[in-house]
């Protein structure tokens, strides 16, 4: 934990070296994803509500998928990053260290500038549970922190799939983009109202609909099951297979000798 | 003119090499229409007469946008040109007997359209075959799908023209970083490639005719499915050879004022 901190500390003494960059990039980043949130309030404003989903209910929505991608990019970027790491035979000096793989992986990049649509998604968060009706009691506000967080955990596996498929190849793997930008896209809406296949999809597949759509549900009272209550830690279990697909990548892994 | 071709040539079959891209990128952009089209399907579902096209004319102008993405995404700048600038490789580049902006023109336009030639076809084809209202139309009549063909290249040089601007503001700020990103964010709305124009509120709309933001991919999408059709695409079309003209103009002025100040960075 203690190297951890001294890796945060590096990576942001680093970043703030061109303090104008680093705040213009912030500020970039802070803007990137405004048009989007325009483009939900105009089409909202055209009917008021989506498969019975107001324009703040589906701001929740918007604003959790939108802080944990962000939580996910700026903590697990090395992930998301690897294929350079793997080029540029970085990856051999991580691997002659005593210290875990994942964990080197992890601290070698943090990139603090996604916080700046971190700061957007706040936000937009903060406005969306304002304006919703949502009768507030301990038990939703847990909920509602894990749903944050197990979205930064699966959004994060997805890295971790994208890193581990990097060993075999890295060709071709704009394919997963499908998973990580389109599950940034298209989770600006409640998962459930793109139909019921797309849905299950999304609940035994790729489990984003898990952090976002059943516990959204539970928040909203429109369902007491203790199934859609707890769905955000079932989230959290996508970490497993992950796991195993990067020890897979790691043993098959060949130095590129550079 | 010959150089120029055959730079675009040269850009053309360099691009067209990436084939394991371009079938990565053909994946994504089927999927993100299906995407796109079940989620206005849950938006029409709740009231259809509320919206201002019809929702098989919006499928239509859904799978064109992946179709062509590729010639009209504001956000693909060749990143070359930036580090050029950047690292002063940009004089060997002042060197040669080449115009600076038709090179630099040539060779985005070839870029752009070898992607395009490799992924449209194929989406194209799945999105005709889809089962009615969800897939694309056949154009309405061979007048119109004519008229959208011209529509389609002018708004392709407007993006062209649009983008060089974004290349030459990077003579003064050195980092493209702050543009880029703005530049980004904001089009993406007003060209209407997030929900097409037509969408927008309608002070946003009255607006943006006056933009060149109109005349790029939101144009030939609307002529094709006849939301715009007669004397107002006929008028349309002019406008966007008038912005063809005044973008172009104005960039190489300004590109001709950049060079005269230009610092070489670096060795």
């Amino acid at each position: 934990m203690k190297l951890y901190f001294k890796y945060f500390s590096i990576a942001l003494r680093c970043q703030m070296q061109h303090k104008a960059s680093f705040w213009m990039s912030l500020a970039g980043q802070f803007l990137t994803s405004f048009s989007a949130f325009l483009s939900i309030y105009f089409l909202m404003s055209i009917i008021n509500s989506v498969n019975g989903f107001s324009f703040s209910e589906v701001l929740i929505c918007y604003s959790v998928v939108l802080m944990s991608i962000s939580l996910a990019e700026c903590f697990f970027r090395g992930f998301d990053a690897f294929a350079g790491m793997l080029g540029g035979g970085e990856f051999d000096r991580i691997m002659v260290r005593p210290r875990g793989l994942i964990f080197q992986v992890i601290g070698s990049k943090i990139d603090l500038t996604r916080l700046g649509r971190l700061f957007q998604a706040i936000a937009v968060f903060v406005y969306a549970l304002y304006t919703c009706e949502i009768a507030w009691e301990l038990e939703k506000v847990i909920v509602l922190v894990l749903m944050i967080l197990s979205g930064t955990a699966v959004f994060a596996g997805l890295f971790v799939i994208y890193a581990a498929l990097c060993f075999f190849t890295t060709e071709s793997l704009e394919f997963m983009n499908i998973f990580t930008d389109g599950g940034r896209e298209f989770g600006r809406y409640p998962f459930g109202i793109y139909g019921e296949d797309i849905l299950r999809f999304l609940t035994f597949c790729v489990p984003l609909a898990l952090f976002q759509y059943y516990p959204l549900l539970y928040l909203l009272g429109r369902s007491d099951l203790l199934l859609h209550k707890l769905s955000p830690i079932f989230a959290f279990l996508f970490l497993i297979p992950c796991y195993f697909i990067w020890r897979i990548g790691v043993r098959h892994y060949k130095s590129t000798g550079s | 003119m010959k150089k120029y071709v055959s730079f675009f040539k040269i850009s053309f079959s360099g691009t067209i090499q990436y084939r394991g891209a371009a079938v990565a990128g053909i994946i994504t952009q089927l999927f993100w229409g299906f995407m796109e089209i079940m989620l206005f399907r849950a938006f029409y579902e709740a009231d259809s007469s509320a919206f201002p096209m019809e929702f098989s004319a919006l499928c239509s102008y859904i799978w064109l946008q992946q179709a062509f993405l590729t010639l009209f995404m504001i956000w693909f700048f060749d990143l070359k040109i930036f580090k050029q600038i950047q690292d002063g490789g940009i004089g060997y580049e002042l060197a040669r007997p080449l115009e600076l902006y038709d090179m630099w023109f040539a060779g985005n336009a070839a870029q752009r359209m070898a992607k395009a030639t490799l992924r449209c076809f194929p989406v194209l084809l799945v999105a005709s075959l889809l089962p009615e209202p969800y897939g694309l139309l056949a154009p309405s009549s061979v007048g119109s799908f004519l008229v959208f063909l011209v529509s389609l290249f002018l708004a392709f040089l407007t993006v062209l023209a649009f983008c060089m601007l974004v290349y030459i503001t990077t003579f003064y700020t050195l980092s493209p970083y702050g543009v880029r990103i703005i530049v980004t964010s904001v089009t993406e709305l007003l060209t209407g490639a997030l929900i097409p124009i037509p969408f927008l509120p309608d002070w946003m709309q009255e607006i943006l005719r006056f933009t060149p933001f109109y005349s790029m991919q939101n144009l030939p999408y609307r002529i094709y499915s006849e939301d715009i059709w007669g004397t107002e695409a006929a008028l349309a079309i002019v406008l966007q050879l008038i912005w063809v003209f005044i973008l172009i103009g104005f960039g190489k002025l300004w590109m001709k004022r950049a060079l005269k100040r230009v610092v070489i960075q670096g060795g």
